[in-house]
C-alpha cells in the first residue's frame, strides 16, 4: 500500500488529500471536502495531465517570439519532452492564434498551436 | 485633432473591455490610447493558461485572451492609438498626450476611463539590502524578456515573493532551462493561488519557503548569491536561520502597485489601502465623468474580472454621456470595513442611482477559515454568506440586491465585515 | 609620447581634464570602469556645500568656497542641473549652541557670503516640517543641490569636446619613472606621458604610494542612502543638516534636482573599496537619523536605497600638489569635493601649467549642450520637436517620461553612454518608482540598435554585468 499526499488545486481552500494506492489502484480519498477533491486526487495519482505553454521563434515578424500552447493537456511526465521538440522549431511570420506549430507533440498525438497573432513586419 | 466623447486610457484587458461595453451601450465616439506598441496590454507576455475560465468557460492564454477583445475592438471600429503616452490628465478632463505621428497634442472628452494597470514593486521599495548587481529583476521584466524577446535572464534563479508572476515564472524559467532554486514568501501563506503553487512549483520540485525573506544580496557586478533567513510574527529576520544560495539571478514578485500618477495630477481622490482611486457604484471617481477599472483600481487575481469591472466602467461612462454629463444629487452611503475586510470597490454607494444589483469587490487582510461575509446597511444585514476559506491572494466578489438597500432609507452607511459561521 | 594621462574620470579628473582642455596639450583620461562617473561621484549627498564646514585655514574650506562660487556659472555654461536651494544646519538642544556659534564664525572666516542663525519661529516658515526639538539653525543661502552625474558628465564632453580622448576599462597597473616623464602599466597595454595626474579616487593611494615613500592610506568610508518618490518632494526646501551634538552627527535630508528627496549618509569604515552593499544595520541607522530633524518623513515612499563610498585620507584634507617631478596628486577628495571639483580642476590645471608652460588652446570652447528634455520646451517649441525627430514622441521610460530620443542622444554623445546604468545616469530613464522595471527592456533594445551589438550583449554596468546570460531552450 502506497500513500501520496496532495493539495487539492479545486478552490483556495487547498485541502490536503491523502491516496491510498494498491497495485496501482485508488483505493482510498481522504482530506478532501467535497467531491471536486476526489476526483482531482484520482486523476492526479493515475494520469497527471497538464496544458504546456511555451514560446518558438519567429522569423521576420514584428516580435521574435511566439507564444504556443498544447492544444490539449499531455501527460505531466512528457513535459520536458514537449519543450525540446520545440527546441528547433522556427516559424515564418505572419503567425495567426491557432496555427499548429507541431503536428505531435513528442509523440502525445497532441498539437501544438501559437496563441499569439505575429504579423511580417 | 479629432475630439472624442470618450476616452480610454490604456488598451490592457480593462480598456478594450471598457471600449467594447461603452460601444454596445450606444456610445460611438470613443478612442483608446496605449503606450505600447500594441494592444492587449501586459497579457501580451502572460503566456500561461488559466485565463477566461469565467468569460469564456474555457482555459485561454494571456495572448488569446488579449485577442479575443481585440478583435472584438476591432470588429466595433473603435479606434486607438499606440505607442502613445498621456502624460498628463487635468482636473477638466484634458488629456494630453503624445506619440511619434501626432507629436503632442491634447483632448477634451466628455468622460474618461482610467485603464492603465498597475506595476510591480521593485527592490528599493523592498529594502533588501546588499550590493545592486545586475541581475536583479521584477518577475514581470523578466517574464517580458522571455516571453517577448527570447532571452534568458539567468540560468540559478532565486525567486522572492509568491504573487502568480513569481509562481508564473519559476515554471516559464525552468522550462526554459533555467535551475529554480527556491521561492521564498515574507508571509506565512502564499499571495499566489494554490493551483499555480502546485503545478508551477510542486511539479518541479521547486520548495516554497514561507515566513522567509533575502537579507543580503552578493555580486558587484552580476548577483552571485543571496542570503535568505526565517522571519518573525513582525517580519523581522531571525538571527541563525540565514541559509545561502549561489545564484546569478533573483527574481522579485512582491506585490502589485495601481498607476495612478495621471489620476493623483488630475486631483483623482486615492484610496490608502488600494492605492486607487476611490470609486462609487459607478466606478466613478471623485471627479464626475472620470471613471476607473482593473487593476489601476485594484490589483484583481483574475483577468475575467478586470473585464467584468471595465464592462461596468465602460457603460457607467456610456450612461454618463448620454445623461448629458450632468448627475442628480444622490444619498450616497460610504462603505465601511471591519474584522479582516480591507478595502471594498465600490468605496460608496448612492442606491437611487444603481441598477438592481452591486458589485462589490474586496480583499482581506489575512487567512480566514469558516467565516461568513455579513453586509450591513445601517443595522440591518442585507447580505450573508458563508465561506470555508479567505486568503488575501484572493478577491471576493458579492452582488448586493439594490432594493434591501432602497429600504433602509435612514441607513447612514454600509458595513461589509467578517463574522464567525 | 603623450603630454598628461589623468587616472580616474571621477567628478575631479573630468574637472581636471576639462580645465587642462583650455590647453594645447595631449590629454589621456585613463577609467578602469567603463564609464565616466562610477565611484565616489556616482553615489553622494548631490550637494554643493557653502563651505562654512571645512575648518578655516584648510585646502578643503579654500577650494569648497571656490568650488561653491564657480558652480551657478559653470551650470550656465555646461548645462547642468543646479539650484542653490540654501542648507540648513539645525540645532535641536540649546546645549549644542557654543557649536552652532563656533560654525557660523568658522563659515565667515572660510568666506561664507550670507551666513546667519535663524531662530525656531523663522525655521518654522522655511521648513514647515521641521522637528519640534528643533531650536535654531545656521543658514547658508549659497547651499546648493546639484546633479552629480550632470555635473562630470558635462565636464567630460566638454573635455572631450576640445580634444581630450577617454579611454574606459583600463586599469592602471604599474608606474614608472622614464626620461622626461613616466610609464605607466595599464591593463591594455603601456603608456608614456610627460605628466601623470593622479585622481583615482578611493585607489589614489595605491598610486601615489608607488611613487611616493611619504606613505598615503585611503579609507573607505560608506555612505548609506534613501531615495525617496517625487510624491515626497516639497517635505523639505533647503538641505537640512543636524549640528553634531547630543544626537550625533545625524543624517541630512535634501531635495534633489530632480524633484526627490535624498536621506542620508551613514559613516562606517571599510575595507573593501568596492564595498558598496548596503546593510539593513545601515539603513536602519539612516531611518532613525532621519527624524530627529524633520517630522513625518515619507520614508515609506522609499524607491531605492544605495551606497557610496567616500576616498577619506586618514588625514581628512585635499591632497593636491606635485609630489615627484611630473606626478600630481589629486587625493583625499572626499567630501566637499564634489562641491569642490571646479576648483580642484582649476587648481590642477595651473599646476601642471606651471610644469609643462602649455600653450593655450585657441579652439576651446567652453559651452555644452546637455541632453535636451522635451518636458522643459513650450507647448510649440515641443510639439516642432517631434516633428522634426520623432524620437522624441516616444516614450521609453514612463515615471520620468524619457523618450527614445533623449536616450539616443546620451549614446551618441563622447564620452557616450554604453550600459543601461549609462543611460540612466545621462538621462534618468530608470530613476523613476519603477525602478526601469518597464523601461529596461527597451533600453536594452536602443543600445543594442545604437551600438551595433546584440541585445544580449548589453550589460548593466560594464565587463561583467550582463543582463542576458542566453536564449530561450539553449541549455534543456
Amino acid at each position: 500500500m502506497d500513500k501520496i499526499d496532495l493539495i487539492c488545486i479545486g478552490c483556495p481552500l487547498g485541502c490536503p488529500v491523502s491516496v491510498t494506492m494498491e497495485n496501482g489502484e485508488v483505493k482510498e480519498v481522504t482530506g478532501n471536502t467535497c467531491k471536486r477533491g476526489d476526483a482531482y486526487a484520482r486523476k492526479e495519482v493515475t494520469d497527471p495531465t497538464r496544458i504546456v505553454t511555451s514560446t518558438v521563434r519567429v522569423k521576420g515578424g514584428r516580435l521574435a517570439m511566439v507564444s504556443v500552447k498544447t492544444a490539449s493537456d499531455i501527460p505531466k511526465d512528457r513535459i520536458f519532452d514537449c519543450v525540446k521538440a520545440l527546441q528547433s522549431v522556427e516559424l515564418a511570420a505572419p503567425v495567426r492564434i491557432g496555427q499548429v506549430v507541431l503536428e505531435n507533440a513528442a509523440g502525445t498525438g497532441v498539437q501544438v498551436v501559437a496563441t499569439k497573432n505575429v504579423p511580417a513586419v | 485633432m479629432k475630439e472624442y466623447d470618450l476616452v480610454i486610457i490604456g488598451g490592457g484587458p480593462a480598456g478594450l473591455a471598457a471600449a467594447a461595453a461603452a460601444h454596445e451601450s450606444g456610445l460611438r465616439d470613443i478612442l483608446i490610447l496605449e503606450r505600447d506598441n500594441e494592444l492587449g496590454g501586459i497579457l501580451n507576455q502572460c503566456i500561461h493558461n488559466g485565463f477566461g475560465l469565467h468569460t469564456f468557460k474555457e482555459e485561454l492564454t494571456g495572448p488569446e485572451y488579449a485577442g479575443r477583445y481585440i478583435e472584438k475592438v476591432q470588429e466595433l471600429d473603435i479606434p486607438y492609438k499606440l505607442n502613445t503616452m498621456v502624460l498628463d490628465l487635468a482636473a477638466d478632463k484634458t488629456v494630453t498626450a503624445m506619440n511619434r505621428q501626432d507629436g503632442l497634442f491634447q483632448l477634451h472628452p466628455k468622460a474618461v476611463i482610467l485603464a492603465m494597470g498597475c506595476r510591480e514593486r521593485p527592490r528599493g521599495a523592498l529594502n533588501i539590502p546588499g550590493y545592486r548587481p545586475a541581475g536583479i529583476f521584477t518577475a514581470g521584466t523578466a517574464q517580458r524578456l522571455v516571453n517577448m524577446e527570447g532571452y534568458l535572464p539567468g540560468r540559478k534563479v532565486v525567486i522572492l515573493g509568491s504573487g502568480d508572476i513569481g509562481l508564473i515564472m519559476a515554471r516559464r524559467m525552468t522550462l526554459e532551462g533555467a535551475k529554480v532554486q527556491v521561492v521564498a514568501e515574507l508571509m506565512p501563506y502564499s499571495g499566489g493561488l494554490k493551483r499555480n503553487i502546485v503545478q508551477c512549483l510542486d511539479d518541479y520540485g521547486i520548495p516554497l519557503k514561507l515566513s522567509h525573506t533575502v537579507i543580503d544580496i552578493q555580486g558587484k557586478k552580476r548577483v552571485e548569491g543571496i542570503t535568505l533567513a526565517e522571519v518573525d510574527g513582525k517580519g523581522k529576520p531571525i538571527p541563525g536561520t540565514e541559509e545561502q544560495y549561489e545564484c546569478d539571478t533573483l527574481l522579485l514578485s512582491c506585490g502589485l502597485i495601481p498607476e495612478n500618477e495621471l489620476s493623483r495630477a488630475a486631483g483623482v481622490e486615492l484610496s490608502p489601502v488600494t492605492s486607487g482611486p476611490l470609486v462609487n457604484e459607478s466606478l466613478e471617481t471623485s471627479i464626475p465623468g472620470v471613471f476607473a477599472a482593473g487593476n489601476v483600481l485594484h490589483v484583481h487575481d483574475l483577468v475575467d474580472y478586470v473585464s467584468e469591472e471595465a464592462g461596468a466602467a465602460g457603460r457607467h461612462a456610456a450612461e454618463y454621456i448620454a445623461a448629458g454629463c450632468t448627475e442628480a444629487e444622490y444619498r450616497t452611503l460610504p462603505v465601511k470595513c471591519e474584522n479582516g475586510v480591507r478595502y471594498t470597490v465600490p468605496a460608496a454607494i448612492r442606491p437611487d442611482a444603481a441598477g438592481d444589483t452591486i458589485t462589490l469587490r474586496f480583499r482581506v487582510g489575512n487567512v480566514y477559515k469558516n467565516k461568513k461575509i455579513a453586509v450591513y446597511a445601517g443595522d440591518a444585514c442585507i447580505f450573508s454568506r458563508k465561506r470555508p476559506v479567505l486568503a488575501p491572494g484572493e478577491m471576493e466578489t458579492i452582488q448586493l440586491k439594490t432594493g434591501l438597500l432602497r429600504d433602509c432609507p435612514e441607513a447612514a452607511g454600509i458595513t461589509v465585515t467578517l463574522e464567525e459561521a | 609620447m603623450l603630454d598628461i594621462v589623468i587616472i580616474g574620470a571621477g567628478v575631479s579628473g573630468c574637472a581636471i581634464a576639462r580645465e587642462l582642455s583650455r590647453y594645447r596639450a595631449k590629454v589621456l583620461v585613463l577609467e578602469r570602469d567603463e564609464d565616466v562617473c562610477c565611484g565616489t561621484s556616482k553615489a553622494n549627498s548631490a550637494i554643493v556645500h557653502a563651505g562654512y564646514d571645512a575648518a578655516h585655514g584648510s585646502l578643503m574650506a579654500k577650494l569648497n568656497v571656490e568650488g561653491s562660487r564657480m558652480m551657478p556659472a559653470l551650470a550656465k555654461e555646461l548645462d547642468f542641473s543646479y539650484e542653490q536651494n540654501g542648507s540648513l544646519v539645525v540645532m535641536l538642544d540649546e546645549a549644542d549652541r557654543p557649536t552652532l556659534d563656533a560654525l557660523y564664525q568658522n563659515g565667515v572666516a572660510n568666506g561664507v557670503e550670507g551666513l546667519r542663525i535663524v531662530e525656531r519661529d523663522e525655521l518654522l516658515g522655511m521648513e514647515p516640517n521641521i522637528s519640534d526639538e528643533a531650536i535654531a539653525a545656521l543658514y547658508a543661502p549659497t547651499g546648493a543641490i546639484v546633479c552629480p552625474f550632470g555635473l562630470t558628465y558635462a565636464m567630460a564632453e566638454n573635455a572631450a569636446k576640445n580634444g581630450v580622448e577617454f579611454r574606459f576599462d583600463t586599469e592602471v597597473t604599474g608606474i614608472s619613472p622614464i626620461e622626461g616623464g613616466w610609464r605607466l602599466e595599464t591593463s591594455a597595454g603601456s603608456l608614456d606621458t610627460r605628466v601623470v595626474i593622479n585622481a583615482a579616487g578611493l585607489f589614489a593611494d595605491k598610486l601615489h604610494n608607488m611613487v611616493s615613500d611619504d606613505v598615503m592610506t585611503i579609507i573607505p568610508r560608506r555612505g548609506d542612502y534613501f531615495l525617496l518618490d517625487h510624491s515626497a518632494a516639497g517635505h523639505v526646501h533647503s538641505t537640512i543638516f543636524q549640528l553634531p551634538g547630543r544626537y550625533g552627527k545625524g543624517v541630512l535630508i535634501a531635495p534633489t534636482v530632480h524633484g526627490n528627496i535624498l536621506v542620508g549618509p551613514t559613516a562606517i569604515d571599510m575595507e573593501d573599496k568596492e564595498s558598496t552593499a548596503t546593510t539593513q544595520a545601515g539603513l536602519d541607522e539612516v531611518r532613525t537619523k532621519s527624524s530627529l530633524a524633520v517630522k513625518n518623513l515619507p520614508l515609506r515612499q522609499t524607491i531605492t536605497s544605495f551606497a557610496g563610498l567616500r576616498a577619506h585620507e586618514v588625514r581628512h584634507e585635499f591632497f593636491i600638489g606635485e609630489v615627484k617631478p611630473g606626478f600630481v596628486d589629486c587625493a583625499g577628495i572626499e567630501s566637499p569635493g564634489l562641491s569642490s571639483a571646479p576648483a580642484v580642476g582649476k587648481m590642477v590645471a595651473g599646476i601642471v601649467q606651471g610644469i609643462l608652460g602649455l600653450a593655450e588652446n585657441p579652439a576651446f570652447d567652453p559651452v555644452r549642450k546637455g541632453i535636451l528634455d522635451p518636458k522643459a520646451l513650450d507647448a510649440e517649441a515641443h510639439a516642432a520637436l517631434i516633428r522634426q525627430n520623432p524620437a522624441y514622441g516616444t516614450v521609453i521610460c514612463r515615471c520620468e517620461t524619457i523618450t527614445e530620443g533623449e536616450i539616443i542622444d546620451a549614446i551618441r554623445r563622447t564620452p557616450g553612454a554604453r550600459s543601461v546604468d549609462g543611460v540612466k545616469r545621462r538621462t534618468r530613464a530608470g530613476m523613476g518608482r519603477c525602478q526601469g522595471g518597464f523601461c529596461s527592456p527597451r533600453v536594452m533594445e536602443i543600445l543594442a540598435r545604437e551600438l551595433g551589438i546584440d541585445q544580449s550583449s548589453v550589460t548593466k554596468s560594464g565587463e561583467g554585468a550582463g543582463l542576458i546570460v542566453g536564449v530561450n531552450k539553449d541549455s534543456i
